[in-house]
């Protein structure tokens, strides 16, 4: 019976889901010798390391995915507090909803509305000239902070959701405790507030991670050729040069380090994998 | 006379619909056990909340060690609170919630572990410093919480009903272990509570609160000997309470009858006029029953009634009898000495009570609560 119930989702597992990777995996430990000839090598992990553009790649989406994350994270806990503790009732749903309006459009549209707004012929350059801020319309896209903004506000539900969760489940006797014992808005924050929403903190930053590290969309269109963003080299490699085994290896090094880079983050906070996910 | 620890000044607070504190006055002594008695909704939880900050009242004043605390924010007052829940936290080991005060406070790591010990000790709880929070028992938990306050030595230890999550056997308990430690610790406790035991074992002036005001203030045997109104009569211990109209008022007593023709006299608590309306109240401790109308205590008005139920409850055990003319109810204290073990259902019965005993007040428009 239990089998019966599981199978829809086992099913999906398989098909899409372990049998691509199983495939794949095969085709990244493959080198093309001659025409239709492949013998077993590890020649696909080899470039990533040898050739320092891909590697330098991947650590500068690494690193601009670390700093999405911190921003968004800054950016949507005011946000949680204001709906998770000081908005009642009506007030806090209705807030909520409006977190969530954005997400009812597509990711490209959302960020096609960006360029508008963005682009040398767009909307806020021509505001900056006709307030004399500039002479000349900037161009403000293809830049890293336009890459980072649009990333952010991607990612800003996915970080709000668990704090909302975790916030709302502190006790406010708790706080008031804190500062009755004589503790101000930093050290309540710091040593109340904090550690108890770290699961819901863990959780959200693991996902926004994970959906900046891996988005194509944004950093393509925000960030243009000067985007240099790993899965940009992964497309590259499937779609561009049709050398799937190379771009099979790159899609595995991405799976591989992201997921030993949240594993360092877990350890590092002291958060266990299971809890974070159960608590948020 | 030494400055009070805590005094109210006319203090109001209103809510959108209606007065939640209403002109409250009041001191409190140094060191002394101070509770604040009254049923949900009076307003006793608003009071303690503007004591310790967290919400300012909108008229009159509080002063703390003869200081106003007008204006000053809830972290920077000499007042520590235990919370209804305890609110211990939960991220912390028990060693670091006494610590947590200390902390703020900017004391050194090595004094405020010696202090948090010491204190921990005095609670009885030495050794369960590297323990969690969820690791303790109820009981320990409420010594946690009284000693993360009191290691920051406050003028006023505020405790807002900190035995209601208790079960019965434990609250027995720490209801001795409270009065204690502020004994032990000199103190000023000022506790809340809807539980009019927890406020006669443990207070030295208990205020009886209702509708956002005092009814009463006063030790728990005033309170309990002479209440001054109907509704501390009522509220504060058991009490049977016979409504009618006064007959007769001489003297500072009062002949009264229920509207069923039952008549009975009473001490007057106030002004009484014969043809008022009026409300009696007759301890269950203060009649004599008799299975003979010759064994009363001379001099009092008999009455005979039949046992209704037997309530037995070791000590405090009681019997419910209805007046035999009128059938209106009545509750009597069995003595302790056993004489009516053997009283059956449907018995008929004498009673009589001293009516320098029974408290009788007018009905006024509003005081029928």
């Amino acid at each position: 019976m239990l089998g019966l119930l599981l199978a829809p989702a086992l099913l999906w597992l398989l098909a899409l889901i372990i049998l691509p990777h199983v495939d794949l995996a095969l085709l990244s430990f493959r080198e093309r010798i001659a025409p239709r000839e492949f013998q077993t090598s590890f020649a696909q992990y080899r470039t990533f390391f040898s050739e320092s553009i891909y590697w330098q790649i991947f650590v500068r989406t690494a690193v601009m995915s670390a700093i999405a994350t911190l921003l968004t994270l800054l950016l949507a806990f005011p946000v949680a507090w204001t709906i998770a503790k000081l908005a009642r009732g009506r007030a806090s749903s209705l807030l909520f909803v409006v977190c969530l309006i954005p997400f009812w459009v597509s990711e490209t549209v959302r960020t096609l509305g960006w360029m508008i707004l963005l682009r040398e012929s767009g909307v806020l350059p021509g505001l900056l000239v006709k307030l004399g801020i500039t002479a000349v319309p900037v161009e403000m896209l293809y830049h890293d902070a336009t890459i980072l903004v649009g990333l952010v506000y991607t990612s800003l539900l996915f970080m709000v959701v668990p704090l909302v969760g975790s916030l709302e489940s502190l006790d406010n006797a708790l706080i008031e405790a804190a500062y009755n014992l004589g503790g101000n808005g930093w050290s309540v924050l710091r040593k109340i507030v904090i550690p108890h929403a770290a699961p819901g903190i863990t959780a959200g930053c693991i996902v926004v991670f994970m959906l900046t590290l891996g988005n194509y969309l944004t950093p393509n269109l925000l960030g243009g050729k000067s985007s240099q963003w790993f899965t940009e080299q992964i497309y590259n490699q499937f779609i561009v040069r049709f050398n799937w085994e190379q771009g099979a290896a790159f899609g595995f090094l991405l799976l591989v380090l992201s997921t030993s880079m949240v594993w360092v983050g877990l350890r590092l906070s002291g958060q266990r994998f299971g809890e974070v996910m159960r608590r948020s | 006379m030494s400055t009070p620890d805590l005094e109210a000044r006319a203090v109001v607070k209103r809510f959108a619909s209606h007065t939640a504190v209403n002109q409250l006055s009041f001191t409190v002594e140094r060191g002394s056990f101070f509770s604040i008695l009254g049923p949900s909704g009076c307003g006793k939880t608003t009071l303690l909340r503007m004591i310790a900050g967290f919400i300012a009242p909108d008229d009159g004043d509080i002063l703390i060690g003869g200081r106003s605390m007008a204006g000053i924010a809830p972290n920077r007052r000499p007042v520590n609170m235990v919370f209804q829940q305890l609110a211990l936290f939960p991220m912390m080991t028990v060693g670091e919630n006494v610590a947590f005060g200390l902390a703020r406070r900017g004391v050194a790591r090595a004094e405020r572990q010696r202090k948090s010990e010491s204190m921990l000790e005095r609670v009885g709880l030495s050794g369960a410093a590297h323990k969690k929070v969820d690791e303790l028992s109820g009981g320990q938990r409420q010594r946690v919480a009284i000693a993360r306050s009191l290691v920051l030595e406050p003028t006023l230890l505020l405790l807002d009903e900190p035995l209601g999550a208790l079960d019965l056997k434990l609250r027995e308990h720490m209801k001795i272990e409270l009065k204690q430690l502020q004994a032990a610790f000199g103190t000023t406790f000022v506790y809340i509570t809807h539980d009019q035991s927890e406020a006669l074992v443990l207070s030295d002036h208990v205020g009886v609160m209702n509708k956002g005001r005092f009814e009463q203030l006063g030790t728990p045997q005033e309170l309990y000997y002479s209440p001054a109104t109907p509704f501390v009569a009522g509220f504060v211990g058991a009490n049977n309470k016979i409504v009618g109209h006064a007959v007769r008022a001489h003297a500072g007593m009062v002949d009264l009858a229920t509207d069923s023709g039952w008549q009975l006299s009473a001490r007057a608590i106030g002004s009484v006029a014969a043809n008022d309306p009026v409300e009696a109240f007759v301890r269950p401790e203060a009649a004599s029953l008799a299975r003979q109308p010759g064994e009363l205590p001379p001099g009092q008005p008999a009455y005979r009634g039949e046992v209704e139920s037997l309530l037995f409850d070791g000590a405090n055990s009681a019997v419910l009898l209805r007046e035999s003319a009128t059938k209106l109810e009545f509750r009597i204290a069995l003595p302790q000495t056993g004489r009516f073990a053997d009283l059956r259902v449907g018995e008929t019965i004498h009673f009589s009570f001293d009516p320098e005993r029974a408290a009788c007040f007018t009905i006024r428009g509003d005081a029928s609560a």
